[in-house]
């Protein structure tokens, strides 16, 4: 009994490359096109909103980030005169964002600080979640909560504020009004920027090399001593970077600020009186009876606040990521 | 445990641990300060809940400090201090959430009840009682919106991941750079793309379909971010030994790594939609206000959760106020479930 031996077939020699097999081009083509469809959307919000703001800064060429009007009325021969200045409104998004940013990047620091190195694992945990969860709650619902909840509060708080510290200008009021001010949107922003600086700070702070805190700590330093001496040095750019991606994200809240500032066109640095504006709520407002040649303006200021946001966060990120990588 | 001894019958000490002296000590602190407290608000004409908080601080700071300076000097009375601030600060942000909760939730249960969850605003005005009228029509209308963000955004934010992850292409740190950039675009500019974009140029009008693109701009970086970081968890070996066995990169990705990464990437879809469920700006331009159902993505306004609750903002009646709670309740518990959920899935997550 024999088993004939199978015909010997010799596959031939297969060749050796690193061109990529069509299925991978296929896959790497798809993949790579979609990976720019960032870029392409960023470009076509910038482009869409130049197209449509276009006739606004033909006609109202550097007047209109310089320019303090903003007016759509009628001339003798029913010709449609139109004024539009952004200054006030970009002054208002900055104040109402330092004011934001004065609140809450102290608190943040703290927390972040009280979560690395101070709160035992427990709490830890759910102070965390608070954070993250801030994070999840919608604009909106922080608008109705600035408006019902903590306008009583911030008012009675501005005119403590005012009564002992009125000598300052900014703090000193024309008239004693003191709801829905500059104040109260910025604490209602500070809010809202919190979790976004307690977890860059967080992180940044958390990636303190270790050696560094030990050797503090052998030097006999105690827990405060360690961390003036190690982790905000080290974590400064974190804390800086943090502040400026909440900075972006001030400078682009719409329906909250709404909500609680009184939105009136001049330009005004008392933080505890009731005006002020910031770009973004000044597009809502005037949306609904917008005129076509509004409309246009309007674009064009919504292409300032996206260019604005845009350079902040770039000089954010490029921060943060330095920070985070001196770190490994 | 040393390598001689078969069982070690040490109970480790922990000489640093607070003793009960210390124990007593603190809480007699605490109970002083509540006292002073007390005290002084009674005493001198500073009142309310401000007054108490910070004066216990204040007090707690300073009856603390004597404490710990007999018995740990200048040093420790700073370093003690340093711990309260920062608590401080911790309970400040938990006060700020907590205050947050605390009025949806009493204001909102007022204006619950059967028929706001399963009816719609047609035949009920902004005056109308409380009892009349609900908010069905919005609650669908939200899911609609969702759902189209999910079909557009979910893809091309998992397929820039993989290009992050996978490809890590010569573009790789522009796009990463891009993808953050984008995650800072405000609402509001969301919006008016659209609507300069689509409104202003084609015949299409406002529509559930034109709020789902406007909310893909927002929604796409979380998805990016998300996605690449449980990507990156996914252990290389798994990568190199689908590698081995001689498949593709296309099959070692689909056949591998994605699955091995799914719940995250559920994760990652959950945070972006609990990132957009709320968004009101870019909905007033793009999908306008409507108080009954429209099934129709593509014509016609829809009614969403958050217009109503701007809706009702705006309207200032007591009813429309309280509606407005009773639909940012309605809105929060979805968002609250969808982030215990992305808690659940993303938990599952480091499969080492």
């Amino acid at each position: 009994m024999s088993i004939d031996a199978p015909a010997k077939v010799t596959p031939p020699a297969r060749k050796i490359t690193t061109k990529p097999r069509v299925s991978d081009q296929i896959f790497r083509g798809i993949v790579t096109t979609f990976s720019f469809s960032a870029l392409l959307i960023l470009s076509l919000i910038a482009l869409f909103l130049l197209l449509k703001g276009f006739a606004t800064f033909k006609s109202q060429g550097l007047g209109f980030i310089t320019g303090f009007e903003w007016s759509v009325t009628q001339d003798e021969a029913g010709k449609e005169v139109t004024v539009f200045g952004l200054q006030a409104m970009l002054i208002g998004t900055v104040v109402i964002s330092f004011v934001a940013l004065f609140i809450a990047v102290p608190l943040s620091v703290l927390t972040a600080l009280f979560l690395t190195f101070y709160a035992p694992e427990r709490v830890k945990k759910i102070l965390v979640t608070i954070v993250d969860l801030m994070a999840a709650f919608p604009s909106i619902l922080y608008g109705l909560w600035g408006f019902f909840v903590l306008m009583p509060m911030a008012e009675y708080w501005a005119k403590l504020i005012n009564k002992w510290l009125g000598w300052i200008y900014i703090f000193d009021v024309p008239q004693p009004v003191f709801s829905r001010s500059p104040f109260i949107a910025g604490i209602v922003l500070a809010v809202m920027i919190i979790p976004i600086i307690t977890s860059v700070s967080r992180e940044v702070f958390s990636q303190t090399p270790l050696d560094r805190i030990q050797a503090a700590y052998a030097l006999g330093a105690t827990k405060w001593g360690m961390i003036r001496a190690v982790v905000l040095p080290f974590g400064a750019g974190g804390v800086v970077g943090g502040s400026m991606l909440g900075l972006g994200r001030a400078f682009g809240e719409t329906v909250a600020v709404y909500s609680v500032l009184n939105i009136v066109f001049r330009t005004n640095f008392q933080i505890l009186f009731t005006q002020g504006g910031n770009v973004a709520s000044m597009i809502i407002q005037k949306w609904g009876e917008a005129a076509q040649s509004e409309i246009s303006a309007l674009m064009a200021a919504g292409l300032v606040l996206f260019i604005l946001t845009l350079i902040v966060n770039f000089l954010a990120n490029y921060v943060v990521t330095r920070a985070v990588k001196s770190g490994r | 445990m040393s390598p001689t001894s078969k069982k070690s019958t040490v109970v480790p000490t922990r000489p640093w641990a607070a003793s009960p002296k210390d124990r007593a000590l603190t809480a007699l602190s605490v109970g002083l300060s509540v006292l002073t407290t007390v005290l002084i608000v009674a005493l001198t004409p500073m009142k309310g809940k401000l007054a108490y908080f910070f004066l216990f601080f204040i007090t707690w700071f300073a009856i603390d400090s004597i404490f710990v300076g007999r018995k740990a000097g200048s040093k420790g009375v700073k370093d003690s201090l340093a711990a309260k601030v920062t608590l401080f600060g911790g309970v400040i942000v938990s006060m700020a959430v907590f205050s947050i909760l605390w009025a949806t939730i009493s204001n909102g249960v007022k204006g619950l009840n059967l028929a706001f969850v399963t009816q719609n605003m047609r035949e009920a005005s902004l005056f109308d009682p409380i009892g009349k009228g609900g908010i069905l029509h919005a609650i669908l209308g939200t899911l609609m919106l969702i759902v189209i963000a999910i079909i557009f955004s979910v893809p091309m934010g998992i397929l820039t991941a993989l290009y992050l992850t996978e490809i890590k292409g010569r573009a790789a740190g522009l796009i990463q750079f891009l993808v953050q950039a984008m995650s800072g675009v405000p609402s509001v500019v969301a919006g008016l793309f659209i609507y300069a974009a689509i409104i202003l140029n084609t015949p299409l009008r406002s529509s559930a379909f034109l709020g789902g693109l406007a909310l893909t701009i927002l929604m796409v970086p979380t998805v990016t971010r998300t996605a690449q970081e449980v990507l990156n968890l996914v252990p290389r070996d798994l990568r190199e030994a689908g590698l081995a066995m001689g498949a593709t990169q296309w099959k070692t990705v689909a056949l591998v790594v994605v699955p091995a990464a799914r719940s995250g990437l559920i994760t990652a879809t959950i945070l972006g939609v609990a990132r957009i469920a709320g968004e009101t700006a870019p909905l007033l331009f793009t999908v306008g206000v409507f108080d009954s159902y429209n099934f129709n993505p593509f014509k016609g306004d829809s009614g969403t959760i958050p217009t109503v609750v701007w809706a009702g903002l705006m309207g200032g009646t007591p009813e429309s106020i309280q509606r407005a709670w009773s639909a940012i309740l309605v809105l929060l518990v979805v968002v609250l479930i969808m982030f215990v959920a992305a808690r659940a899935f993303g938990s599952k997550q480091p499969k080492r």
